[in-house]
């Protein structure tokens, strides 16, 4: 075998099973739910039938994707700035040196991040119990029974208790994040700034912001993306929707109907709505984030 | 005067800090320890008050678990499912990044940016029409032969569990591959080794750091993922998160809630004394281009 037919068969070999995976299973699936969105298939029949955009006007006037479409936004833009606050919050503590046990709480703030999200769901579930559960019991402790709630059960709660759950869980690997990037300022800049006699509040916002803003707008998209995925799988695990689709959210709609109601079409028209509109999200604000990158 | 108000601020938000950090942690750590109390409670102990601590150790809760609600066959599931998903991973993706990262021929510009493309697809997007289609091979099969294969099947989860987990690891083992200078290969051409000689003796031991993070990240993804596994595996061969999912559905009902807790720590365990071993790879691990499902 001459050099280059070798070094062809090798390029062949290593990479054919890679690609053949990857098409098969990612590549494919993701076109057919553009092209089955075009379709209604599912339900009574199992005819394909080719309907255009029939599926989205359909959409359109779902009240019960328009409640999900409301949940998702609420969850996203409240998950990311409660997280974000946190997140950057503790990751600044963190790095001052003159914080004691900042390995221990960095070790222990990275814990939901490994736990199964079933678990999280069963946790919470726990939390949340209106007889035996964590939190009414804390508040009778306390003499606040008029806060007692059914936290799970009131539709006007339900989706703070999510929310809570879902940024309780990402705190932590954000806040890993952003440690990294501070790590990387030079130390000097802040020797600099506190002979100036800036304040550490000042030295945040004026050094350490500015450096790992880049950092901080990577992550509003994986907040967006992340957010839908996450409230999904929590959703569909801890309370399925309910009570009376208050915890609805857009993938589990999608779900329910694809899956659930055997719709196909018609769940593959949500999925490809929840697709472009996260896509948008993310395209809007990683535009109007963006600054001038700071060197040092 | 003025030193005292700004050692006074300063003692302040010091307290202020502290005051925070431990908040939290203990909001991590006291569900997570009263889960573990909780999973060797007797059934009569979770009418009382829910802080007081265990009477005994109420063992037979994971009994029930294991063998009734047949947690201990989804545990030997989830090991299978999760070894093969690692192994068909890193057979597949060792390989395409070495090559991919590496070497320049016909379409290898498009290539990595078809692989790199793939980072953007969300696997929840993608589960019914994966389905769908291990649906249609089946029914393909049931008329040859009579019986389905790709359905309720553990290695073609192992496959697709591996197939979507390829774009992020290519992605992160490239990466790592570029940084090598290319005196290496050069070395092994001289000393007569072939193309797959040098692969597998020259560059692959190099990387084997980012090959431990590639088996630490996908192992708790494998793991702790479940909505693939409920949606293709609808009958037999359940894994463990789907067990537990069940297992929380039926115990609520039927308010039996010590083999509910038991089946929770049978899940998360693993995941914790993995994370307490490593935990300082897996964070550092995380910002060499963390992305997360």
């Amino acid at each position: 075998m001459s050099k280059t037919s070798a070094r062809n068969f090798f390029i062949v070999v290593c990479i054919t099973p890679a690609i053949l995976l990857f098409t098969i299973f990612m590549v494919i699936p993701t076109i057919d739910v553009f092209r089955m969105s075009l379709y209604q298939w599912g339900g009574f029949s199992n005819e394909k039938q080719f309907v255009g955009f029939e599926n989205f006007k359909f959409l359109w006037n779902d009240m019960k994707f328009i409640q999900a479409f409301q949940n998702s936004i609420f969850l996203i833009v409240i998950v990311a700035i409660v997280t974000l606050l946190f997140a950057i919050f503790f990751a600044a503590v963190l790095t001052n040196k003159t914080i004691n046990g900042r390995g221990f709480f960095r070790i222990i703030f990275y814990i939901p991040n490994i736990l199964s999200i079933v678990v999280i769901a069963g946790v919470f579930s726990a939390i949340y119990d209106p007889s035996s559960g964590l939190l009414n019991s804390i508040l009778g402790v306390f003499n606040l029974e008029m806060w007692q709630q059914k936290w799970l059960g009131n539709q006007q709660i339900v989706i703070y208790s999510v929310a809570f759950a879902l940024v309780w869980q990402a705190i932590g690997y954000y806040m890993v994040m952003y440690m990294s990037s501070m790590a990387s300022v030079p130390a000097s800049f802040y020797e600099a700034a506190s002979l100036e006699g800036a304040s550490s509040f000042k030295q945040f916002t004026d050094i350490t912001l500015p450096l790992i803003w880049n950092n901080i707008r990577t992550t509003l998209t994986f907040y967006i993306i992340s957010t839908i995925n996450l409230s999904f799988l929590l959703v569909k695990a801890m309370t399925g929707g309910g009570p009376d689709g208050s915890t609805e959210v857009f993938l589990s709609y999608m779900y329910e109907q694809a899956y659930g109601n055997s719709t196909y079409g018609y769940g593959m028209a949500i999925g490809v709505v929840v697709f472009l509109f996260s896509f948008i999200l993310s395209a809007i604000i990683s535009h109007i984030t963006k600054r001038d990158v700071l060197e040092y | 005067m003025e030193k005292s108000t700004g050692l006074k601020t300063e003692t302040l938000y010091k307290l202020f800090v502290y005051v925070s950090l431990i908040t939290l942690a203990a909001s991590i750590i006291i569900p997570v320890a009263w889960i573990l109390m909780a999973s060797v409670k007797e059934n009569s102990e979770f009418y009382g008050s829910p802080w007081a601590s265990p009477e005994g150790l109420h063992l037979q809760n994971f009994a029930e678990a294991f063998v009734e609600a047949k947690m201990g066959e989804y545990l030997l599931n989830s090991i299978i499912v999760t070894s093969l998903a690692i192994i068909i991973l890193l057979i597949v993706a060792l390989p395409a990044s070495y090559v991919l990262s590496r070497f320049t021929f016909f379409g290898s510009r498009f290539l990595n940016s078809f692989v790199k493309a793939g980072l953007f697809i969300n696997v929840s997007y993608i589960i019914v029409p994966i389905f769908l289609m291990l649906l249609d091979w089946d029914s393909v099969l049931k008329m040859i032969l009579g019986e389905g294969f790709f359905l309720n099947n553990r290695l073609v989860l192992g496959l697709i569990y591996a197939s979507t987990a390829l774009p992020f690891t290519i992605f992160l083992l490239s990466s790592y591959f570029e940084t090598l200078p290319s005196d290496f290969e050069e070395a092994a051409s001289i000393d007569g080794a072939g193309y797959f000689r040098t692969m597998f003796s020259v560059m692959l031991p190099m990387a084997k750091p980012s090959i431990i993070i590639v088996i630490l990240f996908n192992f708790l993804l494998f793991w702790n993922e479940y909505i693939l596994a409920l949606t293709l595996m609808p009958e037999t061969n359940k894994t463990l998160s789907v067990g537990l999912l069940n297992l929380m559905a039926a115990e609520r009902a039927a308010v039996n809630y010590g083999p509910m807790y038991a089946g929770m720590v049978i899940v998360m365990l693993p995941t914790l004394i993995l994370y307490i071993i490593v935990q300082k790879r897996l964070t550092q691990g995380m910002t060499v281009g963390g992305l997360k499902g």
